[in-house]
């Protein structure tokens, strides 16, 4: 069902199989449920922000109009729709975190990076992302995810070690 | 009791409900109103906007009125403390954003927030913090946004999923970040896009083109009918100290529902273009001159008198029903019978076995029930826009809704069968058609030949098998097959086809009162009443192709309006008088006519369409006409009787219209087909066959003036529109400049590339000034890089 047409040429061919498949684990005429995964993969292939070309290229391979994927990226914070650093931090500042001194580790990154939360550093190594939701792993709080890796029992010293292994 | 009713009370009055319905559908239906925002009776039920909470007894809180199904028994309450209660704290969760902008808002007045914010509203904010403040996006020229006013209800979401079918407005972001937009900011441009601002509960989607331009409250509502289809649009229009301000929607189920299209709102923007003919005026030994009414119409009927059969009298099919029985009255008085409202037809042949007039062949509400439609030779969308919305909705019932067409259009619903023929294809492609309808039928003796000739492929045969096993089926005849140098074929194998599968034929047919005028007697073939004229005159093509030694104009523009306006352009320069009755003055005009009479337009007077259906739809004057233009019918009135004829002592325009009327009798309209004449193969084009659709927003003299209209993306249409593969042999991509010749005539345009073009057919609209006067609709024509 999904035609390739010029736009959607951005996507790659590993994209395009992925939102094949998920395509196929709904009734025809129901691709609309493939767009979270479609932006999902189109997001991880460009350096985890997307773009309205590549947003646009997903609703042409999708066969939907534009609107409805600027609405799901827009809406879902693991969508970035605008140009972030390659590697993604997200403190987990809920209620069990915030308790165990998220906050210190909050500051402690931010002063470390030269950056807020919500920005990335220059040289478009780090985003230091604003983490809305609690990131469910209240058991070895605080914690903090990146690159969807979960790293827990955080001290100073540990986000050091971690920061530094991101290249 | 039938079983699919259950009995309720509302607000302790017992009454029946259908099982399943809504609360909120049968308290509407029993006049109980419940305060509401994002229900609307016409789209989807959202419930986001939870003010139409009610009680319901053993219920433990408020239920949305409009989301809750009603159930036996269920005792509802909409004006209980509360009920009271929870709308109020509704309310005031809405007001928390709402800018208190009302006295500089175009809602004011006629806001359903102020007006419900007025009943549940409370007097002091609570509300102490910072409001959340949007910036406004352009989309486009239509409709102007002011989106801090948004209380987020959908409307306009859900109109564009569900009406119009492509959603171009959505709700991006999220919580407090949310907001209803394009997202990147483009324009909006469904033909039905206007109606969002009817829809829009606060001031978020305004009419840009009326935008600060007046108060609801200042102006006075009248009744009006759209005179740009043939739908026949209800409207109302908004008046301002005489001018006319706004046009929006008159709900009539039966005509246009509470839709209408874009180009019926916003082309009133038309009736003040600058070049308005506000007062009489004639040629004097070459040079214009003002005079007054008394001197234009003396020479006027001079004119007219003197020529007696060698005239030609030509009006637009968006004439009022009683200006077009006038203009054949004194016509046909006269002695010329050469009168004709088929602007955009071709092919005259077969005139006799027409019907009474191009009839739809049933009521337009009747289109969204059938099993199957094809469609032959139509850009529905932008001939008859909300057509187009009947057959969507059909298609969405389940229906088959098919089409035959030299090119492939989007269409925004599931289109079951679409062939797509070149021009010159398309009756072999019908025949086709007809052939697999047939099987083992006897087919009529005129089309044996030509039919059995044919080799029907698969999509053919589907046609004709949905159009076989429906129950309601009807075969549509739009304006590009009217426009189609072998109409007539066309128009005898639809009717073949209708007869072997037992579909309605019928027409869409163009302006805003095809029908009218042929009941008229506006034809060359038909006296009013539909009755066969005894001497039939030459028809809107042969008037110009044998050129007469006068013309009499009404709301005509030749170099645009006509299928071959180079040969009417022509005729018009050398004949000996032109008298033209227009609302709006051209240079090309200056150059023909003797004498100019300004006529009116859309509002500015009193008389009648009948649209495809057959509805006879009268409507009264609602502005003052500009400077000194008279309503036509006055003015041919005033013809009658200075050339002497009797029957011209008319009062008023309903006269004129009682008497048309009485000459109908008791004809009933009817498609049944009656031709039997030898169908042949269609001659071979030599060179590019051109093909000229009339754009959106170019198919009449008024809304080619509305300015709002031509500022949108479908009035870009000023291109040659050709195959990619005809490109390449050409040497030229998309964009780049062609020069196409005809006749010696040469003009230049942008190419444009699409790929359901079929060789040699190249597509160059009409109706626009980038072509006026160029070419036949449908001619040979060269193209050459430029």
């Amino acid at each position: 069902m999904a035609k390739m047409t010029s736009r959607s040429q951005l996507l790659s061919k590993h994209v395009r199989q992925a939102i094949d498949e998920t395509v196929k684990k709904y009734p025809e005429g129901r691709q609309r449920s493939a767009v979270f995964a479609a932006l999902r993969e189109a997001q991880h292939e460009n350096s985890g922000y997307l773009t309205v070309e590549l947003m646009d290229a997903v609703a042409e391979y999708l066969e939907l109009e534009p609107i409805k994927i600027y609405e799901v990226a827009s809406f879902y914070s693991m969508f970035e729709t605008r140009p972030v650093g390659r590697h993604s931090i997200s403190v987990c500042t809920n209620i069990s975190c915030m308790l165990r001194g998220a906050d210190g580790i909050v500051a402690h990154i931010e002063k470390k990076l030269g950056v807020k939360t919500g920005e990335s550093t220059p040289d478009g190594r780090i985003y230091l992302k604003c983490e809305e939701e609690c990131l469910a792993a209240c058991t070895g709080a605080p914690m903090m995810m990146v690159n969807h890796v979960y790293h827990e029992n955080l001290t100073a010293e540990l986000v050091d070690e971690i920061l530094e292994n991101l290249k | 009791m039938t079983e699919s009713l259950v009995n309720i009370e509302i607000d302790g009055k017992p009454i029946q409900a259908r099982k399943g319905e809504m609360i909120m559908q049968a308290a509407d239906r029993e006049g109980v109103y419940i305060p509401r925002f994002c229900y609307h009776h016409k789209l989807s039920v959202a419930a986001n906007c939870r003010m139409c909470l009610v009680e319901a007894e053993k219920v433990p809180k408020p239920l949305p009125a409009c989301a809750t199904p009603v159930a036996e028994g269920m005792k509802v309450f909409t004006r209980s403390p509360r009920a009271i209660t929870a709308q109020r704290a509704t309310m005031e969760f809405l007001l928390i954003n709402h800018p208190l902008d009302c006295p500089i808002c175009d809602q004011g007045g006629e806001c359903e927030l102020q007006d419900l914010a007025m009943g549940y509203g409370r007097d002091i904010a609570r509300f102490a913090e910072g409001k959340r403040v949007l910036k406004d996006e352009d989309i486009g020229p239509l409709i102007s946004t002011s989106m801090t006013r948004c209380i987020y209800c959908t409307r306009c979401v859900r109109f564009g999923m569900e009406v119009a079918g492509i959603q171009e407005l959505g709700d991006t972001g999220r919580g407090e970040h949310s907001r209803i937009g394009t997202y990147i900011s483009r324009s909006v441009d469904h033909e039905l896009s206007g109606n969002v601002i009817d829809l829009c509960p606060v001031g978020a989607l305004n009419s840009k083109p009326f935008k600060m331009h007046g108060r609801g409250w200042e102006m006075t509502q009248h009744e009006a009918i759209a005179p740009h289809d043939c739908v026949g649009s209800n409207l109302y229009g908004h008046v301002l100290r005489g001018k006319f301000m706004r046009a929006v929607p008159r709900i009539n189920e039966a005509v246009n529902e509470c839709w209408i299209s874009d180009r019926d709102r916003f082309s009133y923007t038309g009736i003040y273009s600058v070049d308005r003919l506000e007062h009489p005026m004639i040629k004097d030994g070459g040079k214009w001159r003002t005079v007054d009414w008394e001197t234009a119409l003396e020479k006027a009927a001079q004119a007219l008198r003197t020529v007696h059969s060698d005239a030609g009298v030509l009006a637009s099919p968006g004439a009022t029903t009683e200006e077009l029985y006038l203009l054949q009255k004194l016509a046909r008085g006269l002695g010329i019978h050469s009168i004709d409202t088929r602007l955009h037809q071709a092919d005259f042949r077969d005139d006799d076995s027409e019907p009474l007039f191009p009839w739809l062949g049933q009521p337009i509400e009747e289109l969204e029930k059938q099993d199957a439609v094809l469609v032959i030779g139509s850009n529905l969308r932008k001939e008859v826009p909300l057509m187009a919305h009947r057959l969507r909705k059909a298609a969405l019932r389940g229906g088959a809704v098919m089409f035959l067409n030299p090119r492939r259009y989007e269409l925004l619903f599931p289109v079951k069968a679409y062939v797509s023929a070149a021009v010159a294809e398309m009756s072999a492609a019908l025949a086709a058609v007809v052939k697999a309808a047939a099987g083992r039928k006897t087919l009529p003796a005129h089309l044996k030949d030509f039919v059995s000739a044919q080799g029907p492929e698969a999509e053919h045969t589907k046609i004709a098998t949905e159009l076989m096993m429906g129950k309601r089926t009807t075969i549509l005849l739009g304006h590009l097959a009217m426009q189609h140098p072998q109409y007539a074929d066309l128009r005898a194998l639809a009717a073949a086809l209708a007869d072997i599968t037992g579909a309605q034929l019928g027409y869409i047919s163009d302006g805003a009162n095809s029908a009218g005028a042929w009941l008229a007697g506006a034809v060359s073939h038909r006296l009013p009443g539909g009755r066969k004229a005894d001497i039939a005159g030459l028809n809107a093509r042969t008037m110009f192709a044998r050129p007469r030694r006068s013309y009499l104009l009404l709301g005509v523009e030749p170099e645009l309006d006509c299928w071959d306006s180079p040969a009417a352009l022509q005729a018009l320069r050398s004949a000996q008088q032109v008298v033209v009755i227009t609302p709006f003055v051209t240079e090309t005009m200056q150059e023909y006519a003797s004498v100019l009479l300004p006529g009116c337009t859309f509002g500015e007077t009193s008389g009648t369409y009948v649209n495809a259906e057959g509805r006879w739809q009268s409507f009264a004057g609602m502005i003052k006409p500009a400077g000194e233009a008279r309503p036509a019918w006055k003015i041919l009135r005033v013809l009658g009787n200075l050339c002497e004829l009797g029957g011209f002592e008319y009062v008023s325009s309903e006269e004129v219209r009682d008497e048309l009327q009485s000459t109908l009798g008791a004809s009933k309209p009817d498609n049944g087909f009656r031709g039997t004449r030898v169908m042949e193969a269609a001659p071979l084009c030599r060179g590019f066959q051109r093909i000229a659709e009339l754009p959106l927003y170019g198919m009449d003299p008024l809304v080619r003036r509305a300015t709002p209209l031509q500022q949108t993306q479908d009035a870009d249409v000023a291109c040659i529109c050709l195959a990619p593969a005809d490109a390449k042999k050409l040497g030229v991509e998309a964009h780049d400049k062609l020069t196409v010749k005809y006749n010696g005539v040469r003009i230049v345009l942008p190419v444009k590339l699409d790929a359901s073009v079929h060789t040699g057919d190249v597509f160059l609209p009409a109706g626009l000034a980038a072509t006026a006067g160029f070419a036949p609709w449908h001619a040979a024509v060269e193209l050459e890089k430029a």
